[in-house]
């Protein structure tokens, strides 16, 4: 098996690792680069707990080669706070207990972060679309749909009460 | 205080939205190898050779073990003699039933060698149905148990006068859908036994329980193990089962001298975790022209799949307990009979046994509804059990008796809350609009058996008791750490049992500090299923904080000089007296509790703390009444959930958000059961839902948004008066839904659909039921 050598930034730190050929970008971000909020819960790219960005697009990383990511910027559920403050969107996943177990959580998060990015306000409708690719077992989806919401009427720049 | 009840954000939120979660295979070190199975491809086969040779001669593979090389260790643990050898012995009994098992430096290389090793099958017929393993002259699965049967236990024939002697009387034949538990987190296992003591780490509900099974099974010390089931993705039941590679990860990581990493491929955990509910039902009821019921008869029939699991022969046992639901019925007889089938072993899921029953009486409520005209919800309120009737000592068996309920105040809430009579009128529009979509109404008015704890409930299913464990203790600076037997996989116990003790001791919720799920740490624990957290730990913590804060009052009043009995407890301060200054707080009187100088004479250090097994006098028996309102589309049979109301009875709610979320939860896989999931088998055994492409677990867009209420009556069973709530949204949901899409076409003679009601089953009945007339 060949092995390359894969350049990402991931949450703007440029990172440089020879993996197999064969090796996936969740197996990547699980393995060498140690950042294990990233899950697995299916193989057939369908549970979407693997979903991290890649150039702001969720992207499964289930089904993305590690090499195919090479010269990318990754954004994974660690690189959603900024420090010690909490994105929107993860404040609004806590104010509304939009989670229970948490393994699928960090997919939801990241595409739901896109989502925001793309449609600061969206609908029931609208959220419930985007999030069409992410399993939760726990939670029946409402709490999520509220957290978004919520994570919409407080965006980052305003103050958040804790 | 009066912290009970609040909706309290989540003290375990943090560290799991940051993706800083410490689930199983996050905990994973450098060096450590790789276990996979091999899989049989075969549903049933004789397994004539195995050739690890061409695996063995890769790059990077330790070790190939077949089940011979387990020859000093008994079967898995289950009902003999059906149970599960530890890798198939001889013969597989359903697709996917492991043969061997390899060791790889990585999992890639273990990706490889599973594919290398040969395995000789000789094919053997297949019986993947319970008619078919039921037929004369099927082919036996398991020796020494003729007509692949477990256990029969016949109805009891003194229901047939009861029955001839009711006005009408009816049959039905229920069939409860195989379903796959399908937690996000597949079952992951990672142990490390390299060194004097085993540290098994796993995706477990209940670790010290999997501790007494596993240290008796390896023949070593209770004190020679921990078992640490760190965060746990989702469990639902299916994360209880004595799977084999909690057994076989420690002996390779003891052989090979190396930490042993297991993880399901969905693909694997959809063959191999224990699938749920797997049940058909026979009944006949008796009634009368008013819609009462005179008589119910009821055989289960139970799917146990190749091997019996201890929790999958008792799920019958509850869905006979459990048969008459909400009702009052005179006579009620049941029976059940376990069957194995080449399939892969059933168990629990959320639930277990209760959905099935509440489906059998609740899709009978509506069938005597259609039969005699009578409104489905009037034919509730004619036959349920009155308020005034607790405790109700149900006629199924003696063991059940209902501790509180007020079903015709939860349904006539319900009724309110759906409108029901704006769209009774609104379906009768619709049936006569050709173009308009048909309308459907279903009711649920359910009851669960729940609270597992009074004594001798789990023992039968093999746990070494029915008690819950909670330890409190106060530290020296006033804060509190709790440690609880049971061990949530996210249920939010570190938040729901600070909540309990802030309630009683006013110490905030942020400086008590609540541990679970690690055998070193936690001093016992039954686990976490059968909606017992609440009823058996919340329970005994509360007892314990109680008995904590009046130890504390008087080493409190020894530092005020005062009265013992005039000491208020009030925002976390001892007060000398009500609405006196001189106070003392929780952190001088914890430091005071250790230093004997400051204690009262004859008082001991450390006496703030507490140690309780809580066991409960009887079980708990929450209820609800859901309504469902569907769309059919006339021309695909598509269901559409329009709306749908659940008004929930758990008695006391600890915390509505977390309630409210286990609720949801339920009932998503509970309206999944009923439209969407379904395990199935080809004609010869295989498994065709293999994947999350076929298994349809349901994603945001085909849910709706619910719509809930309360109708709580308190459990006198505990000071709390909870009753649980984790199952109740599973347990109600099923017949709410397919009620709502017979509903749909009841006014064209449809009687009965099977779950899961897809558009194809929909369609063809409309279809059959329009050239019918």
């Amino acid at each position: 098996m060949s092995t390359h050598e894969v350049n990402v930034a991931v949450n703007g730190t440029p990172t440089a690792t020879t993996v197999e050929a064969r090796t996936l970008l969740v197996q990547l971000l699980r393995g060498p680069l140690g950042l294990t909020g990233t899950h697995v819960g299916c193989d057939t790219t369908n549970c979407g707990a693997c979903t991290v960005l890649i150039d702001g697009e969720p992207v499964k990383s289930c089904t993305v080669l590690a090499v195919q990511a090479d010269g990318s910027e990754v954004t994974t559920v660690e690189g959603l706070a900024d420090g010690e403050q909490l994105a929107p969107v993860q404040e609004g996943f806590r104010q509304c207990h939009g989670l229970q177990c948490g393994f699928c959580t960090p997919g939801v998060l990241t595409t739901a972060a896109a989502l925001l990015e793309q449609t600061p306000d969206p609908d029931e409708a609208q959220i419930r679309d985007y999030l069409d690719g992410c399993m939760c077992r726990c939670t029946g989806y409402q709490m999520i749909v509220d957290s978004v919401r919520w994570a919409a009427e407080h965006p980052a720049d305003e103050e958040v009460a804790s | 205080m009066g912290l009970i009840g609040s909706p309290v954000v989540r003290k375990e939120d943090h560290r799991l939205i940051t993706g800083q979660g410490t689930f199983t295979d996050d905990l994973v070190g450098p060096g450590t190898a790789v276990m996979r199975y091999v899989l049989s491809p075969h549903p049933h086969a004789r397994v004539t050779a195995i050739d690890p040779a061409p695996a063995l001669a890769l790059d990077g593979v330790i070790a190939v073990h077949t089940v011979e090389d387990f020859g000093d260790y008994p079967d898995l643990p289950g009902p003999e003699p059906a149970a599960r050898p530890v890798l198939a012995r001889d013969r597989v009994r359903f697709h996917g039933e492991p043969v061997a098992v390899v060791l790889a430096r990585s999992a890639s290389i273990a990706a490889d060698a599973i594919e290398a090793v040969e395995v000789t099958y000789e094919p053997l017929p297949a019986v993947p149905t319970l008619a078919e393993a039921l037929a004369p002259d099927a082919v036996q699965l398991h020796e020494l148990l003729p007509g692949n049967r477990l256990m029969d236990v016949p109805v009891d024939g003194d229901i047939e006068e009861a029955l001839a002697a009711a006005p009408h009387r009816a049959e039905l034949h229920l069939v409860n859908n195989r379903c796959a538990p399908t937690a996000i987190e597949p079952m992951t296992v990672l142990a490390d036994w390299t060194g004097a003591r085993l540290e098994l780490h796993a995706s477990f509900q209940a670790p010290h329980h999997l501790r007494n099974y596993l240290t008796e099974w390896l023949g070593i010390p209770q004190s020679h193990c921990r078992i640490v089931a760190p965060d746990v993705g989702g469990g639902f039941g299916s994360k209880i089962q004595w799977y084999p590679e909690l057994f076989i990860a420690p002996l390779l990581s003891r052989w090979h001298g190396v930490a042993v990493r297991s993880v399901l491929t969905r693909s694997e955990a959809l063959k191999l975790m224990y699938h749920g509910r797997a049940q058909e039902q026979d009944i006949e009821v008796g009634f009368d022209d008013e819609g009462r019921i005179h008589a119910l008869k009821m055989l289960v029939t139970q799917d146990l799949g190749g091997y019996a699991d201890v929790t999958g022969a008792g799920l019958p046992v509850l869905t006979t307990w459990m048969a008459a639901g909400c009702y009052r019925i005179p006579h009620v007889a049941t029976g059940f009979r376990h069957v194995f089938t080449t399939t892969s072993p059933v168990s629990s899921y959320r639930g277990a046994g209760r959905p099935e029953a509440t489906y059998a009486i609740e899709r009978t409520i509506d069938l005597v509804a259609d039969l005699t005209g009578v409104d489905a919800a009037e034919v509730r309120m004619r036959n349920f059990i009155p308020p005034d009737a607790f405790p109700f000592a149900q006629n199924t068996h003696e063991a059940v008796v209902y501790d509180s309920g007020d079903f015709p105040a939860a349904l006539t809430k319900l009724l309110e809350l759906m409108d029901y009579d704006t769209l009774k009128a609104e379906q009768a529009e619709r049936r006569e609009d050709p173009d308009a979509p048909l309308l459907g109404i279903g009711f649920s008015t359910w009851l669960e058996i729940a609270g597992f704890g009074p004594n001798g409930s789990l023992e039968g299913f093999g746990h070494l008791a029915s008690w819950e464990s909670v330890n409190l203790r106060i530290l020296p600076d006033g804060t509190a750490l709790v440690t609880s037997g049971t061990s949530p996989h996210g249920q939010g116990h570190q938040t729901m049992l600070a909540q309990i003790a802030s309630d009683v001791l006013g110490i905030e919720v942020e400086a008590i500090t609540v541990r679970h799920g690690d055998t070193d740490t936690v001093q016992q624990g039954t686990g976490t299923f059968g909606s017992r957290s609440v009823s058996t730990a919340g329970v005994g913590l509360h007892r314990a904080a109680t008995a904590v804060a009046e130890r504390a009052r008087r080493i409190a009043a020894h530092l005020l000089e005062a009265d013992p009995d005039a000491i208020v407890l009030s925002d976390g301060r001892f007060h000398r007296q009500a609405d006196d200054e001189a106070s003392v707080g929780w952190a001088e009187v914890a430091t005071a509790s250790f230093q004997p100088l400051q204690l009262p004479e004859g008082t001991p250090a450390g006496t703030l703390e507490e140690q309780v097994y809580q066991e409960s006098p009887n079980f708990t028996y929450p209820s609800g009444a859901y309504g469902c309102v569907v769309e059919v589309d006339r021309d695909t049979g598509q269901v559409q959930v329009r709306s749908y109301v659940a008004v929930d009875d758990c008695g006391a709610v600890i915390n509505p958000l977390i309630a409210d979320g286990q609720v949801h939860g339920g009932m998503t896989q509970g309206i999944a059961q009923a439209l969407y999931e379904h395990v199935r088998y080809d004609d010869d055994g295989h498994l065709l839902t293999e994947t999350l492409e076929d298994y349809l677990v349901p994603t945001a867009p085909d849910i709706p948004r619910f719509v809930t209420g309360r109708a709580d009556t308190p459990t006198p069973n505990n000071e709390l008066g909870a009753k649980g709530i984790g199952e109740s949204g599973a347990v109600g949901s099923p017949p709410a839904v397919v009620n709502a899409v017979i509903d749909t076409l009841s006014h064209l003679g449809v009687r009965a659909l099977d779950m899961p009601v897809t558009p194809e089953r929909v369609w063809t009945a409309l279809n059959e039921a329009k050239a019918a007339r």
